[in-house]
């Protein structure tokens, strides 16, 4: 067992969404569910987080931030789309500004259909999440082993040179 | 309880110098794991929740140690590894029989670099961050060394063999010292209503503050730095007690640790002006009230 999937970090982002499922996750942190018993945290910070959850349908004038936001956190990492906004743009999705689910801008490993999503649902997709995000660890261990036995590789082959 | 003979004698070898320091290099790091993983426990628990496992703290530094290594500038790794072996050095001093100055100086050094770090990375929210770890810094300095001067009036030693090893316990001649010393204790741990430089709760205002721009190992460094520190600032208290009263020492210590979490758990985080005012009314009212009536006992 990693230590990844013992202590997954959240950042959360509410894209367009009507604030029902941003509820919801926040309820996640509450006594009554208390997914810090898992280790999770909810961080305000990418560079600190592990999954991104984002709520609501992207917009034209969200695209961008998601993007950045998602291009901020270090590797290994893991989005999940919760509610069905995230997931495919709801009842949003033929609205002229509205781009569709997040997987439109980025990547999403795990979608959380509802609407709104109860936390049992969020905890349940977190934990899904985590399978992934541990498959995405082992792999991204063996490329960085193999990038650093090349890098190295590259050094011998440049000290020979001179 | 402790044969004060054989105590000096042993604390006078020079070989207990070695055994404190090297107690301290590798002990330190899972003693405060455990305390930080009680603390979050405990935290949870006045919360009415479960709370997450006490090895909590180190399943979060190994995670952090498996992240990509994303830098915004090589100078950070630099200060921040720096930040960290100037905390373990300052430890040291202080488990080996060091000056209580000197040891002081190291952990007010330690801090810099990791304010010089948190600056090197031009980001808004980490300046915000560093700019008020500034600030606590200014604010709890003149209290540590008041109360380095109270353990010395009352020992006749700033080295802390010396002072551990004295027959009456020196919290009887200087308890305002210690209570100031609990004071900034809250701005030391970073915890509420002083955890202005960085914070879990500041989201909105500061993102992550001092530690917004480090992630992964950097990150990792400046956690463990967090678990030697902890345990130096318990150190620093037990000089309080010594060795005439060890048990009631530790107790007390662990007491004061509760509420500190009590207070945590209960306050709202302050702003910089009164972190900064109350830290040094209480250096001027307790720190030299109970140093000018220890000149007059004396």
């Amino acid at each position: 067992m990693s230590g990844l999937t013992k202590s997954p970090w959240i950042i959360h982002y509410d894209a367009s969404s009507c604030n029902g499922c941003d509820i919801e996750v926040l309820a996640c942190l509450t006594p009554l569910y208390d997914v810090e018993r898992f280790g999770i945290l909810n961080t305000g910070n990418p560079k600190h987080a592990d999954i991104f959850v984002v709520t609501g349908s992207v917009n034209e004038q969200n695209r961008q931030v998601i993007k950045n936001i998602y291009d901020q956190m270090p590797k290994p990492n893991v989005v999940i789309g919760v509610g069905i906004c995230a997931c495919s743009g709801g009842v949003f999705k033929e609205c002229y500004n509205v781009a569709g689910g997040v997987g439109q801008v980025i990547p999403v490993d795990v979608y959380v259909p509802g609407c709104s999503v109860r936390p049992e649902q969020i905890i349940d997709g977190v934990v899904k999440a985590l399978g992934i995000l541990e498959e995405k660890r082992a792999a991204f261990a063996a490329e960085s082993k193999k990038g650093t036995d090349t890098g190295a590789n590259a050094d011998a082959k440049k000290d020979g040179g001179n | 309880m402790i044969d004060t003979a054989t105590a000096s004698a042993f604390f006078t070898s020079g070989i207990s110098q070695v055994i404190g320091a090297l107690l301290f290099i590798l002990l330190a790091p899972l003693v405060g794991g455990i305390i930080t993983g009680l603390d979050r426990k405990i935290t949870a628990r006045m919360q009415g929740r479960v709370g997450p496992p006490v090895l909590q703290p180190f399943y979060d530094i190994k995670k952090l140690f498996e992240k990509e290594k994303m830098v915004v500038t090589t100078a950070e790794n630099f200060w921040v590894f720096a930040y960290l072996v100037f905390i373990v050095i300052s430890g040291m001093l202080l488990f080996a029989n060091s000056d209580l100055l000197l040891v002081i100086f190291a952990l007010t050094l330690a801090h810099v670099f990791l304010i010089l770090g948190a600056y090197s990375t031009g980001s808004p929210y980490a300046h915000v961050g560093a700019e008020r770890e500034l600030i606590a810094l200014m604010s709890v300095e003149p209290m540590i060394i008041v109360a380095a001067v109270g353990l010395y009036m009352v020992t006749g030693s700033f080295e802390t063999y010396g002072i551990i090893v004295s027959s009456t316990a020196p919290i009887l001649l200087i308890p305002c010292l210690f209570i100031g010393m609990v004071y900034i204790l809250t701005v030391k741990l970073g915890k509420s209503p002083f955890d202005i430089a960085t914070s879990h709760h500041a989201h909105q205002e500061l993102v992550k503050g001092l530690t917004t721009e480090f992630s992964g190992s950097t990150l990792g460094m400046i956690e463990i730095a967090h678990l030697y520190e902890l345990v130096f600032l318990l150190g620093f208290l037990f000089l309080f007690f010594g060795l005439a009263a060890p048990l009631i020492g530790i107790v007390v210590i662990a007491a004061v640790y509760l509420l500190e979490i009590f207070i945590d758990n209960a306050a709202s985080r302050a702003k910089w002006q009164f972190v900064f005012k109350g830290c040094w009314a209480i250096t001027l009212v307790l720190g030299f009230l109970n140093l000018f009536a220890l000149y007059f006992v004396r």
